[in-house]
């Protein structure tokens, strides 16, 4: 598809502005960490392009989901080779955004474009779905709009969602997203149960929330990239409590495990700014309650630097997959933290 | 943040009385999808005489630059299944009409009809699956509509009240003549819903999302007269969604705006209004000796609310109802199309869950 001149003018007008910002925290303990390199193995005319979504499931099988000349989804082994594509020509990939595995290896796909979010089972056929398509030939849409001129968000329908995350009842949480400022939070079977947030800067508002995860106890962390700062609400999303500490995050995950790590990334923007590039791209390592333990890598093209990490898979503590829009790569990396 | 959709939608969709409910099944996982081959939204599903399935889905229009105008091209596609739901073949590859699936429909002969609402267009399969005859002209290039919502402002709910509502630039889009909602007559249509035929072979289309009318062409395709325009009093149409034809030649409208079921004779007279089930989306008539209608009450984009069918006597009383919106098996993610060639095994396509399923009832 080729946008139109009119087209790529209102995606510039709705592109969210906030300037990419260095980490408040300051001498925080470099974690030691490697990159393997050429990791990912791709067969010979097949391509990643942006590097958007990485997740793996309880084998070690890696789900990359990449905006290509279309979005794909792909997977890969746990040494990397190639295994087979999903979902080819769906209706529902238009716009990568983010790839998640359930603790039932079932494979979540969040699609900016056509506003959905998709649920695969392990065989790669779609299950669940949540949002739909705008209809191509569907007129001008009906707003519906709060006293101070937002667009009420509909229980069903996403702006431009970011992430998913499910808690131990497999209840589903969307981040969503761009043009709305919310998290939804949706039954296992896909019912509606209550949505929290609206644009603003505001305790418990939203300007960009990108990124999604839970820890074990329901708890809903927001990376309120926009805002810089984790919101964490508690499973009723009421806000508890914020970090801001670590940049704009971008990509957040928390590790599986009876002690629980979070990890954030403020990446360099991908503006591909210079001048931001040269105080951002880290990647923190924290405690639930926010404390920062650590913090590694920086923003470079190199093997172990990073270009605009986009989301990261932390199943293992000291193992992390990450996706960069910039460089079109997923890296496997390996954390050696200090004991 | 609250929705107060709920009470809105009750008001909507709850009939006045307790309605008998129909027990039914669902075969689980009807259709066996070969390997990178995926529905999308399923707006169509029919079957043959033989009991084969036809299923019309929405895959993905994509558009070009050619200059000064926008072009689409494909997004839709069009398979066939056996009685049991092995997959059999893909028909009409590449087809011009193919941008954006709105049902399928098998008349007597098992000639395949496919209604296109991107291309504005009803399209004639014979069984082998060449085109014979077309019904409306695909616009030769699009207006992209505008979706421009400020930073922080969502997309609009769609759903009836959005889509029954004449968008600009409709009718450069649906390719019909005049202004949207005028219920012009002539050969073209502006986003067609539905086709259904009587005994002597005579097409009816639905027309549709931009016009607000009833077509008529004979048998060879020769326009021969419209009725309705966009409105709520009676005779007048507000969505048009579906239709279907009784063994007399009556035309019955699923007439989504204004939630009832018209009833037309052969000629477009109006006759009654059936409005005690929700908010028709899709129809179908069974045939044979003792005719039933069904009539979908599908929940819309941004809803779990209603989604259950009724069967109903020609004459507009309800025999029962069975089902309900949501995404498990026997539920329903908004059905668009129903068959019901077997007045006891329905097939039904869904948009939201972008599946087929087959019902099985027992009243």
């Amino acid at each position: 598809m080729k946008p139109t001149l009119a087209i790529l003018a209102a995606l510039a007008s709705l592109s969210p502005a906030f300037g990419q910002s260095k980490a408040k925290a300051q001498n925080v303990p470099e974690i030691p960490y490697e990159s393997t390199p050429n990791f990912l193995k791709l067969p010979a005319n097949l391509y990643l392009g942006e590097g958007i979504g990485v997740a793996a499931n309880s084998k070690g099988h890696i789900f990359v989901y990449t905006r290509s000349q279309a979005t794909r989804l792909f997977e890969f082994d746990q040494k990397g080779t190639f295994v087979r594509e999903i979902g080819e020509g769906l209706y529902g990939f238009e716009f990568a955004h983010a790839v998640r595995v359930d603790p039932q290896d079932n494979v979540w796909v969040v699609d900016e474009g056509t506003n959905m979010v998709i649920k695969f089972n392990p065989e790669g056929r779609p299950v669940l779905l949540l949002g739909h398509r705008p209809e191509a030939v569907e007129g001008l849409p009906t707003l519906t709009l709060n006293a101070v001129g937002q667009q009420v968000a509909e229980p069903y329908t996403f702006n431009r969602p970011t992430d998913v995350a499910w808690d131990a009842a497999g209840d589903i949480f969307v981040s969503d997203g761009y043009g709305n400022s919310r998290v939804a939070k949706y039954d296992k079977n896909g019912r509606f149960i209550a949505s929290a947030g609206t644009r603003g800067n505001g305790p418990g508002q939203l300007n960009t929330p990108h990124t999604i995860a839970t820890d074990a106890k329901g708890n809903v962390y927001i990376g309120d990239r926009g805002n810089a700062r984790i919101q964490v609400f508690d499973n009723d999303l009421k806000l508890k409590t914020q970090y801001d500490q670590v940049g704009n995050p971008w990509a957040i995950c928390i590790t599986n495990g009876p002690h629980q790590y979070l990890y954030s990334s403020n990446s360099n923007p991908d503006s591909n700014n210079s001048e931001q590039a040269a105080q951002t791209g880290e990647i923190y390592k924290m405690e639930l309650d926010g404390t920062i333990l650590g913090k590694f890598g920086h923003a470079g093209k190199q093997l172990g630097e990073f270009s605009t990490v986009h989301e990261m898979d932390c199943r293992s503590e000291n193992e992390i997959l990450v996706a960069e829009i910039t460089a079109w790569r997923v890296q496997k990396l390996t954390l050696h933290p200090k004991k | 943040m609250k929705y107060s959709h709920v009470l809105f939608a009750a008001a909507l969709a709850a009939p006045l009385f307790a309605q008998t409910e129909i027990a039914f099944d669902s075969a689980p996982n009807f259709l066996k999808m070969p390997e990178h081959i995926y529905l999308g939204e399923v707006a169509g599903v029919a079957t043959n005489s033989k009991g084969n399935v036809f299923v019309y889905t929405r895959t993905g229009t994509s558009l070009t630059e050619g200059g000064s105008r926008t072009f689409s091209h494909g997004g839709s596609r069009l398979f066939e299944f056996d009685p049991s739901g092995k997959y059999l073949r893909e028909m009409g590859v590449g087809v011009y009409g193919f941008n954006f699936a709105e049902g399928v429909r098998i008349d007597p002969k098992d000639n395949i009809w496919v209604i296109d609402r991107g291309s504005s267009m009803i399209i004639e399969f014979d069984p082998e699956g060449r085109v014979v005859m077309t019904l409306g002209r695909k616009p030769e290039a699009v207006n992209e509509p505008a979706r421009g919502p400020a930073p922080g402002a969502g997309r609009g709910p769609g759903g009836p009240a959005a889509a029954g509502a004449a968008p600009a630039g409709g009718a450069a889009r649906g390719g019909g003549r005049g202004a949207p909602g005028a219920g012009t007559p002539g050969d073209n249509f502006n986003r067609p819903t539905d086709v259904a035929w009587d005994a002597a072979g005579n097409i009816f289309v639905a027309d549709g999302y931009g016009n607000a009318r009833i077509a008529k062409f004979d048998k060879n395709g020769k326009f021969l007269k419209s009725w309705g325009s966009r409105g709520a009093d009676p005779g007048q149409l507000d969505t048009p969604r579906s239709l279907a034809v009784d063994a007399k030649g009556n035309v019955y409208v699923a007439d989504r705006g204004n939630k009832r079921i018209d009833v037309f004779d052969n000629d477009g007279a109006f006759k009654t209004a059936i409005a005690s089930v929700g908010t028709p989306w899709a129809l179908c008539i069974s045939p044979g000796a003792h005719q039933y209608l069904y009539s979908s009450n599908s929940n819309n984009v941004n809803s779990m609310d209603g989604g259950e069918i009724y069967r109903l006597e020609l004459d507009g009383k309800v025999l029962g109802k069975f089902g309900r919106a949501g995404k498990l098996p026997k539920e329903f993610g908004t059905v668009n199309e129903i068959d019901c060639r077997n007045p006891n095994e329905l097939f039904v396509g869904e948009i939201g869950n972008w599946r087929v399923q087959k019902l099985t009832l027992h009243p």
